[in-house]
């Protein structure tokens, strides 16, 4: 349409996108569909999306890049199409934080996590707080109490001796807070400029006392969701931390172990659905896979959900949602509607707990997806996050 | 939250909202495009089509400047990248932006040194540090983002770092306006102005579009509140039979623009014959490049780059739908081959794509969406 008045100046050198154009072929073909042509097109678009969204997982890159990383769908494709077709078992499947294990009598959780933070000190906590913090959550998660957790460091060349002196203090005091010992553990160095600093892992083992099993598929109709106080203070404080944003908020991170917020939850609300702690992807991703495992939607009100007004702040600068920042001490809950207030009660008696709240409730239809009511009166879809959450640029 | 929340009260928006459908004749379809892909995402985040009458339907124009760039030219930018000691330096949306043969995240995975940067300062910082790699500043974006380019080359020129040089992708909004009017197949009864290129362009080059065009347009902010006001402004330019451009975003938006701003773009660019913009084709005089007195910071300049054309699958609609004729979800591809996590056209690209903000955040049927969030 403008390209008449330009004559022979346009380019006559061109190719096309053959990625794109296997991706158009390959849609094609397996989008034809006998049987939706009663629906209206519009539906017939839903259903086509989600018959792709419902295909089998696949990673197409031919290597990892940083969004395989960030928590979201192509984590979640990484997971699905890699590590779960290679190591398939019945544990694995339930893609849960922790593992329910039953070995003889013993009803065990059993989990593991790994520790790359940047930077490793930052305000409300550092890299080994968080290494013993999230793994007992990741237990707690389960219904468990955690007991004893190992820890496997790989450093890197040069690393200041009185970082890891910090760093392993502030893991014995984190382990001491929460009652576990670290039994077990490794280290490695690798050289210079193969690693940055200092990497953690630690797995843990907690035994489960109650006859309950959490799950992502237990989410009902008529259910209430849950979470235990304000959303998103350690991704905002970490990536202002990072001191590249020249932003400077009042904020620290939430990190804390929650294994006696959870036990409290479920000595209140023995029927508890599902707890799970609201890590990478944040409480978004966590709704989005109780949506689409129990195939219900999660119908979120945003002036329910507690957020700090620094936190809001800084992610309105950054053009980044409060709803998919990370936490390291806040968990989402489902309980069904006759125990939400024993449950409300028993985490606003807990400090960690105190500024829990109902944020949304699940209903039947449309299934798999979470939906929110905006602040402005407006309703929208929330999806899982595709690649980082990066700041707008205009 | 002061100067946030004031301009998302619910309130008001039933209101404006009442105003509106109390406009509509009956019968009558009304088409609006908002040019700027920060109003599009204001309209999805917040839900705001939920306050229009059905029959007011808005149209997400081609006013994000990362989806707009074309294929070629990410390309353009990886053959950079992948030369020896260059270090590129990018905003953080460019990452993901699909070239011919793949993007930034995957060229840096196989080994160049691609960084994200918050501002084009930021990457001056980087060629201090630098000071024997070549460091480039994928430079994009529209009027908005081009002064603190220009800026950014002038400091470079200032302290001689020779190291650094800019990728000039900056591209200008008006021709594209008008590439959009002068389609044949165009179906709309007025504009929301983009309201950060304003900032700096000011209202007044937009006179064009009510006088030769006889279209409304009403230059807007970013807040849901200041878009609904405007649909409101563009409503009642229709029903009064005027046609005229207005400026509701006047708490920002001078109407000559930034003067300051626009000197220092005609110091360091000047503007190219043609542009490709993806989705739309070639467009002439729509884009800046270096001018010859800072050659020496113009990556086009110092690195030999491919400059082949890659054309988008036939299949792909993002003309259609920049364009208004087709919403994102009636194209041939939407949500299937393309996707946010694979996306083909443009419009799929940027959380601020008309059809990535469609998928995220609108991909329903009104009804079922009612029903469930019904208290």
């Amino acid at each position: 349409m403008t390209t008449q008045d330009l004559g022979a100046n346009i380019p006559t050198r061109s190719t096309q996108a053959d990625w794109a154009e296997e991706a158009v072929t390959e849609a094609a073909k397996e989008h034809r569909h006998a049987g939706a042509e009663h629906l209206n097109r519009e539906q017939q678009v839903l259903e086509r999306i989600d018959r792709a969204r419902a295909r089998k997982a696949r990673v197409k890159e031919p290597r990892i890049t940083l969004s395989h990383g960030a928590g979201g769908k192509a984590t979640h494709n990484l997971i699905d199409a890699v590590f779960l077709e290679a190591f398939r078992n019945p544990e694995l499947e339930q893609m849960s934080d922790a593992a329910s294990l039953q070995i003889g009598d013993a009803r065990l959780a059993f989990t593991t996590d790994s520790y790359v933070v940047s930077p490793l000190f930052f305000p409300g906590g550092d890299i080994g707080e968080l290494a013993v913090n999230g793994t007992v959550n990741d237990l707690a998660m389960a219904g468990a109490r955690p007991l004893v957790i190992s820890a496997g460091f790989i450093l890197e060349e040069g690393f200041p001796t009185d970082d890891l002196r910090r760093v392993v203090a502030s893991m014995a005091a984190a382990a001491k807070a929460a009652g576990v010992q670290i039994v077990t553990g490794d280290t490695k160095v690798v050289q210079r400029g193969k690693g940055d600093g200092c990497y953690i892992n630690t797995a843990g083992i907690g035994v489960r006392e109650r006859p309950i099993e959490l799950n992502a598929a237990n989410a009902r109709p008529g259910d209430v969701v849950l979470v235990s106080g304000p959303i998103g203070d350690h991704g905002v404080t970490v990536m202002l931390a990072r001191g590249e944003l020249d932003i400077i908020a009042d904020v620290e991170s939430d990190t804390a172990p929650l294994h006696e917020l959870t036990a409290a939850l479920l000595d209140a609300a023995p029927n508890t659905r599902l707890l799970r702690d609201a890590t990478r992807g944040g409480v978004a991703t966590i709704l989005n896979e109780v949506a689409s495992a129990s195939q219900v939607a999660v119908v979120v009100d945003e002036d329910a959900v507690p957020v700090r007004p620094e936190v809001r702040g800084a992610s309105e600068l950054l053009g980044i949602d409060p709803l998919y920042v990370a936490c390291e001490g806040r968990m989402v809950a489902v309980v069904p509607a006759e125990e939400v207030d024993a449950a409300l009660a028993a985490l606003h008696a807990d400090p960690l707990g105190a500024g829990a709240a109902v944020i949304g409730r699940v209903v039947a239809d449309p299934p798999g997806l979470v939906l929110l009511k905006t602040g402005f009166g407006g309703t929208r879809i929330v999806d899982m996050l595709v690649g980082d959450p990066l700041p707008r640029i205009c | 939250m002061r100067f946030v929340d004031e301009f998302r009260d619910a309130e008001k928006a039933r209101m404006l909202s009442a105003r509106i459908a109390a406009l509509c004749e009956p019968g009558r379809r009304y088409k609006f495009m908002e040019v700027c892909g920060g109003h599009t995402h204001t309209i999805y985040k917040h839900g705001l089509e939920d306050y229009l009458p059905e029959t007011v339907s808005l149209v997400h124009g081609p006013g994000c400047p990362v989806c707009v760039i074309p294929m070629g030219r990410v390309d353009d930018a990886i053959a950079i990248a992948e030369q020896p000691d260059v270090i590129m330096t990018t905003f953080g949306d460019m990452m993901r932006v699909p070239g011919g043969r793949g993007s930034f995240f995957d060229s840096n995975a196989a080994g160049a040194d691609i960084r994200m940067v918050y501002s084009p300062l930021d990457s001056l910082k980087v060629a201090r540090q630098n000071p024997d790699k070549r460091v480039v500043f994928m430079a994009i974006g529209m009027e908005t983002t081009a002064p603190s380019t220009a800026m950014t080359v002038l400091r470079a020129a200032a302290e001689g770092l020779d190291n650094f040089s800019i990728f000039c992708n900056h591209v200008t909004i008006i021709p594209a306006i008008k590439a959009i009017l002068d389609s044949p197949d165009m179906r709309l009864d007025g504009f929301i102005g983009p309201g950060h290129v304003s900032t700096v362009v000011g209202c007044r080059p937009y006179e064009y579009v009510s006088r030769d065009y006889g279209k409304p347009l009403v230059c807007a902010g970013f807040e849901p509140l200041d878009i609904l006001q405007s649909v409101y402004q563009l409503m009642l330019q229709v029903h009064e039979g005027r046609c005229e451009v207005e400026n509701q975003y006047s708490r920002v938006v001078p109407w000559n623009g930034n003067a300051k701003a626009l000197r220092v773009i005609s110091e360091v660019m000047e503007l190219r014959p043609y542009f490709e913009w993806r989705g739309l084709g070639f467009i002439s005089q729509s884009a800046l490049q270096v001018r010859e007195k800072y050659a020496v910071h113009d990556a086009e300049r110092i690195f030999s780059v491919p400059g082949v054309r890659v054309a988008d699958p036939k299949a792909c609609q993002c003309g259609e739908v920049l364009k208004g004729v087709l919403r994102p979800w009636e194209c041939k591809v939407f949500g299937t081959a393309c996707t946010p996590e694979t996306p083909i056209g443009t419009c799929m690209v940027s959380s601020e794509g008309a059809c990535a903000a469609y998928y995220n955040f609108g991909r329903f049927t009104r009804e079922r969406v009612k029903e469930a969030t019904r208290s």
